[in-house]
């Protein structure tokens, strides 16, 4: 008796006659592609675009010098009322201003939950469709600290922001096999009568910080 | 609780259940809303994206390529996803996946599991047979938990609760959450389901998903979502286990370029949904450490043994051909018999299900094309319409004239340019069969005029099911035409 692997690449293969390596290999490289691929804005243009979008998800956005970032998260915190902060492994010494900044230490679903507030990096930042991209990296974490919390302060060089989707998938190529999240704006449904409801069960509210 | 599932085994014919649920004037009005709103923030996006026709053309190659080599990258993706640390299991019908996810929970030990929107798990029936093991299944999806809470059935790919209004959620909310003083405000409801979610979020170890693509050269899963119950059921738990159709695979990272960008503004008219997930396997210190992935067949291989109804394997499930259908917008999901309801559903049901089951779908169309020419991956679904009813017709027996009919229209289908051009002339060569009496199966919202626009009758050609069925004319204007009109009223 075959094995339902067996017997669905059976199936599969009698269905469209088999394929090879070689042949499926060759009309790979035949698949049009004549989509948009690069930038057509200056990047003082994609960072305003990127700006826009943002703030259409109700995020704030702050531009800043390098040597500003510990005054802003100050500013913002403040704002936000917020006097303790989880924070990952691999943020710098000096963004950590202005409230309790406690690094994750593979704390329990529960802990988690304890935390109101994250501050985090990330990798891309997308000006066309206002995302963001995390990866499981130093200054990033785990895919939980991002998503417990009720809010997220993210810290992005603006030298990572590109205009397009697509820019920022061959940026990802080279980290491709990491755990991804793309992030565009807070969570959302609009399953009651379409409506538009910022805030279900990941971050409510997020705040960008650009980084010159 | 159990839900009895839309089963096409069972389901009356589409012409009943329509017939049936066009009297129900509330579910109308909220199916109306939905996908108005959703196909006025759709065109205004897809507006925008210069370069639509190239992302469309695009993702059609890919996916038809996938389907042509699909022994290759299942066996890549397995080789890939296993080296990560993930475990594939193969199951070649409903019952079969059924059985696997439920002696995986049974060997976990628990009697609850989290799951994320999956309309292939809602094929293979899942949670009717983890419920029978002794295992609840909570959804956690906003609109899912409303189906469940309420004992109902999904009516759309995208958002399955779009035929209920505020004021029924409330009501179930009310009853299923013992919460007597809530508010039918969106925001209160949504409050209300984040609150009954959060726990089990906290607690539950076990998860179930489906998967939006598979990527075959990293062995990476890609779930698309927007409320962040996804993104809690792919990290929160321990073991991940998700029922995956085996079409989902694509070749590479890079193929999700076209992808991501057309899913999200086909499926809910955003320009990006607010999370996509994509993971490889087990990563340690990140997420479940057990991950399971069910490979799923249940009558998609027949789907690709048939040459003209291959394409529809095509489908990455966005939800536009339902939304832009005059019939679906007219009856609702439901009356299709199944989860997959709309165009979508008119022609992959028939076909997983074995003809015989839904032979009604395939006549649940206008043929009026709305469907294609918002597909994000070209699926030309009159075609494959026009050749299911073909098989139909073969199947209750065949002679000569019906199948040289339906050949002649499927000629007249195969490119989109012909097909406009059909449509057109299509109009003017039914004139004069279009019955002018009162029509007895009225579905199409069109206002209608001299003629009712239904054909009674087709002499000598199609006369075998057009005595019984009614075939619906072409409309008098393009779907394009009068969707514009209608638009500027
Ligand atoms: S058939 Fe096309 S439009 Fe319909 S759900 Fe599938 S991909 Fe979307």
């Amino acid at each position: 008796m075959s094995t339902a692997r067996e017997e669905i690449l059976r199936r599969v293969r009698a269905a469209k006659g088999a394929s090879t390596l070689e042949t499926a290999a060759a009309s790979y490289a035949g698949i049009d592609r004549s989509y948009q691929t690069t930038a057509t804005l200056s990047h003082e243009a994609i960072l305003d675009l990127f700006e826009e979008r943002l703030r259409e998800y109700d995020a704030n956005v702050f531009r800043v010098s390098a040597l500003e970032v510990g005054a802003a998260v100050t500013e913002v915190l403040r704002s936000r009322k917020i006097e303790r902060v989880l924070i990952p492994e691999g943020l710098p010494e000096d963004w950590q201003r202005g409230a309790e900044f406690v690094v994750d230490r593979e704390f329990s679903a529960t802990e988690l939950d304890g935390f109101t507030a994250v501050m985090t990096t990330a990798t891309v930042g997308i000006a066309e469709t206002g995302t963001i991209v995390l990866q499981t990296a130093p200054g990033q974490g785990r895919r939980a600290i991002t998503l417990v919390p009720d809010y997220h302060l993210c810290l992005l060089p603006v030298i990572s922001v590109v205009e397009t989707v697509v820019e920022a998938m061959r940026l990802l190529e080279l980290t491709k096999n990491l755990p991804t999240t793309f992030f565009s704006g807070p969570s959302a449904t609009a399953d009651i009568e379409m409506t538009r409801i910022k805030g279900v069960h990941g971050p409510r509210f997020v705040d960008v910080i650009l980084m010159n | 609780m159990s839900r009895v599932p839309l089963d096409p085994r069972t389901a009356p014919t589409f012409q009943q259940a329509a017939r049936a649920l066009l009297g129900d004037a509330q579910l109308r009005k909220n199916v109306r809303h939905a996908t108005d709103v959703i196909q006025t923030k759709r065109r205004k996006l897809v507006e925008e994206k210069q370069d639509w026709q190239a992302l469309r053309e695009s993702g059609r190659q890919i996916r038809a390529h996938v389907l042509e080599n699909l022994d290759v990258y299942l066996e890549e993706f397995e080789r890939n996803f296993t080296k990560a640390g993930g475990v594939i299991h193969w199951a070649r019908d409903a019952a079969e996946a059924q059985k696997i996810v439920v002696g995986l929970v049974k060997e976990i030990g628990t009697t609850e599991v989290i799951k994320i929107k999956s309309m292939t798990t809602e094929e293979i029936q899942l949670n009717n047979a983890l419920e029978a093991a002794g295992v609840h299944a909570y959804e956690t999806d906003l609109a899912e938990l409303i189906i469940q809470l309420g004992e109902d059935q999904p009516s759309h790919i995208v958002v399955p609760a779009l035929h209920k209004n505020r004021a029924q959620v409330r009501e179930i909310f009310r009853r299923t959450m013992n919460l007597p003083d809530l508010g039918d405000k969106p925001a209160d409801l949504a409050d209300a389901a984040r609150r009954f979610l959060r726990e089990k979020f906290l607690r539950v170890t076990t998860a179930v998903s489906g998967a939006n693509f598979l990527v075959a050269e990293t062995g990476g899963v890609c779930i698309v979502e927007s409320e962040g119950n996804g993104r809690m059921c792919l990290t929160m738990p321990e073991t991940l286990i998700s029922v995956v159709g085996v079409e989902k695979v694509v070749p590479r990272w890079q193929d999700l370029e076209p992808l991501l960008q057309m899913l999200p503004r086909s499926a809910t008219g955003e320009r990006m949904n607010p999370y996509n997930s994509m993971w490889c396997g087990v990563h340690p210190g990140d997420g479940p450490q057990r991950m399971h992935i069910v490979l799923l067949d249940n009558g998609r291989t027949e789907v690709l043994a048939d040459r003209e109804g291959r394409q529809t394997l095509q489908c990455i499930r966005c939800g536009a051909c339902q939304n832009a259908c005059p019939v679906y917008r007219q009856t609702g999901g439901h009356a299709y018999g199944s989860v997959y309801a709309g165009p979508i559903g008119a022609i992959l049901t028939p076909q997983l299900m074995h003809l015989e089951h839904s032979q009604s779908l395939p006549y649940a169309s206008s043929l009026c094309g709305a469907c294609y020419e918002v597909c994000p991956v070209k699926i030309n679904i009159p075609e494959v319409l026009i050749h299911l009813r073909h098989k139909v017709v073969e199947q209750n027996g065949w002679y000569a004239p019906e199948s040289l009919a339906m050949k002649a229209v499927a000629q007249v289908f195969r490119s989109e340019r012909r097909f406009r051009a059909a449509q057109r002339l299509g109009r003017l060569a039914e004139l004069p069969l279009v019955k002018s009496e009162k029509r007895s199966f009225a579905i199409v919202g069109q206002k209608q005029e001299a003629s009712d626009g239904w054909i009674g009758w087709l002499p000598g050609l199609l006369g075998g099911w057009t005595s019984t069925r009614d075939l619906q004319a072409m409309p008098q204007e393009t779907f394009r035409d009068w969707w514009e009109k209608r638009g500027k009223q």
